[in-house]
């Protein structure tokens, strides 16, 4: 069984942390990693940065381009990661744009992922369509498991095709955005929670876009099996820097 | 063998549609619904109507008499910088402003580079009272400030885009970011022939009243429909696609598509991607684009900011790998020196853009009774600050 698939059977609710690699500095990726397990996180996207983010919002996409400005590519990535495995035990995503995945091979890429010990992907300019025709086979072949996003716009027939194609979570956008622009749920937004969880769907449901503190945390996990933090993380690293990592993560959880 | 789109959109192994999920309805919903619309007869009306006596068509095939002396070849060129705003921009705006009425959307998103098709927008937007917001580039918008006053004028919200190279391939990055925060209300007009299906195929439609307008004026002038060559600069794309769009399939009719070499193929400082581009996803759409080695994007450069575009549309990566098409690259100097020219030879000053097309003839030789149509795609009014500084005028 898949590292995301044992961490989705345990009994409470998942935080999960995206950060950018390269993001502040070139040689975070690992320190960066390792803090996140150790305060407690359940599981990591690791975003591969890209100079056209576009369904990304202006903190992410401006820790990309400092990514970039610092060096950062596919290849030291895979360097970073080299020994990761060694050293934690917590759920590893990459999550990218496809033109630098297809500039790598696909099939390389996903090569690469398995002998690092990435346990997932989350590729938002991926369609499911173009996954299912095309990739899906390779992905199965290396373990990879393929993470597909819902908003609230996603019809029921598209959501239940979603379902039938995915093998961990579903990644459940909280609203028509990009990320990080969003600032706490409405009724409308809860409703759509609870109507997505009311499809008893087979893979669990964990929210992302606008989740930034404990309560945003709260209200997305109240329906969903976890939630995923983007922005105010980069947004805490960026004035705070690396140091400050477990107080966030604490704030968070609401840990004292 | 067809260069036309398939019903997925894939011209060949380029096109379709590669989009985030937040982005899937509003493309799925136009998709399904923009060829029954186009079929509609109220739509064919209406938009046959406005092209006719608001846009001003049929725009002329000009025979250009002492440019065809010079070059030893007869050339005529089709005006559509006779077009109302200036270029050809606006066939595609009528037809998509009426596409967007007819799925109900009340707001409109555009994104623009020489800012062409950021005026034509929002002249449609005015003429049937629609919320306009244009994205351009920041450097975009300090060389073509002429066209940012008429956006202005004309009701429009003009948004900088600040990131990247803050120019056409940034302002196309917010103007989807617009629309995936307003995925209900608002339909986003793409002035080319790029993005994710169904856009490409969609802009070639409206935008392939030049050839059809060719057709039927060169049968008048010449006896036949089928020149021997069609000239078109490319950007993006939309002007050639139009002036190819009924020729693509008759192998009779050759196609010469005209690419910004910028500074020269190696400088460094090009636009030409036929040369220069590997396949790769922009914009929603798999075509051939200009990267790193590592799938990042690179930031183009042309003296024409209509031309500096980052990837082609994916009808011309067709084009261009089937060996259907020519691609000729011209540096800024080539164009600047044939923009120059059609002013003296013709009394036509045209966008720079077009220059690009013209200046081919300097090297690409044609036989003494070939009839060349070359598509001047806009007027250079717009460029006159480029022209200026360029010439010392």
């Amino acid at each position: 069984m898949n590292r995301i698939q044992q961490k989705l059977q345990e009994d409470h609710k998942l935080l999960s942390i995206y950060f950018t690699a390269g993001f502040p500095a070139i040689n975070d990726t690992e320190k960066i990693i390792l803090d996140l397990e150790k305060s407690g996180v359940d599981f990591i996207e690791i975003g591969l940065p890209f100079s056209d983010p576009l369904a990304d919002g202006p903190t992410i996409q401006e820790s990309s381009t400092k990514a970039l400005k610092n060096g950062m590519t596919t290849n030291k990535l895979f360097d970073q990661l080299k020994s990761i495995r060694e050293k934690v035990e917590i759920p590893l995503v990459i999550m990218g744009y496809f033109n630098p995945i297809l500039q790598y091979g696909v099939e390389n890429f996903c090569k690469k992922c398995q002998e690092t010990g990435i346990d997932g992907l989350i590729i938002p300019d991926l369609p499911v369509d173009v996954y299912h025709e095309e990739y899906q086979e390779l992905f199965a072949k290396y373990g990879l498991l393929n993470i597909f996003l819902i908003t609230p716009q996603t019809s029921e027939e598209r959501i239940r095709f979603i379902d039938s194609v995915s093998k961990g979570f579903i990644y459940m956008v909280s609203s028509a955005s990009v990320t990080g622009s969003t600032s706490g749920f409405g009724e409308e937004t809860r409703n759509y929670f609870k109507r997505i969880n009311d499809l008893q769907l087979k893979n669990p449901q964990i929210v992302g876009f606008g989740i930034k503190d404990h309560d945003t945390f709260k209200q997305a996990t109240e329906y969903a099996k976890g939630a995923i933090i983007g922005s105010a993380f980069i947004k805490n690293l960026n004035e705070k820097g690396t140091s400050s990592i477990s107080e966030f993560v604490k704030n968070v959880k609401a840990l004292t | 063998m067809t260069y036309q789109a398939d019903e997925k959109g894939y011209y060949g192994e380029f096109g379709g549609a590669y989009i985030p999920e937040m982005l899937y309805p509003n493309v799925e919903e136009l998709r399904s619904r923009y060829l029954d619309i186009m079929k509609e007869n109220s739509f064919q009306k209406e938009f046959k109507e406005l092209l006719k006596e608001y846009v001003g068509r049929p725009t002329p095939l000009y025979y250009a008499k002492r440019f065809s002396e010079k070059y030893g070849t007869k050339v005529y060129l089709k005006r559509e910088d006779l077009c109302h705003t200036g270029a050809h921009k606006v066939n595609n705006t009528v037809g998509q402003i009426l596409m967007a009425k007819k799925l109900g959307k009340n707001r409109i998103i555009a994104e623009t580079g020489a800012g062409q098709h950021g005026v034509a927008t929002a002249t449609v937007c005015a003429l049937m009272g629609i919320e306009c917001i244009v994205y351009m580039g920041e450097i975009d918008i300090e060389r073509q400030a002429p066209n940012v006053a008429r956006m202005k004028m004309l009701g429009a919200k003009v948004v900088p885009a600040k990131s990247g190279s803050r120019t056409l391939k940034d302002a196309t990055n917010e103007a989807i970011r617009d629309w995936i925060n307003n995925p209900v209300d608002t339909h986003y007009i793409i002035g080319s022939v790029v993005g994710p299906h169904p856009y490409p195929d969609m802009v070639a439609r409206f935008q392939s009243v030049i050839s059809e307008e060719i057709k039927n004026q060169l049968k008048e002038k010449e006896g036949t429909e089928n020149p021997d060559f069609v000239v078109a600069c490319v950007g993006g794309g939309s002007n050639a696609a139009g002036a190819y769009f009924h020729y693509l399939d008759n192998p009779e009719v050759g196609i010469i598509a005209v690419e910004a070499a910028g500074k020269g193929i190696d400088s460094g400082e090009s636009a030409a991607t036929s040369a220069l581009g590997k396949v790769g996803i922009i914009h929603g759409s798999k075509t051939l684009l200009m990267q790193t080695g590592d799938g990042q994007i690179t930031e183009p450069y042309s003296i024409s900011a209509g031309l500096d575009y980052p990837g082609v549309g994916p009808m011309h990566a067709n084009l261009f790998k089937s060996g259907r098409g020519e691609f000729i690259s011209i540096t800024d100097e080539a164009a600047m020196k044939a923009g120059l020219e059609l002013a003296k030879l013709e009394g036509i000053i045209p966008a720079i853009e077009t220059s690009h097309a013209l200046a081919i003839f300097e090297d690409r030789k044609f036989k003494k009774d070939d009839i060349v149509v070359v598509n001047l795609s806009g007027r250079g009014d717009k460029d006159l600050n480029t022209y200026i500084d360029y010439f010392n005028l």
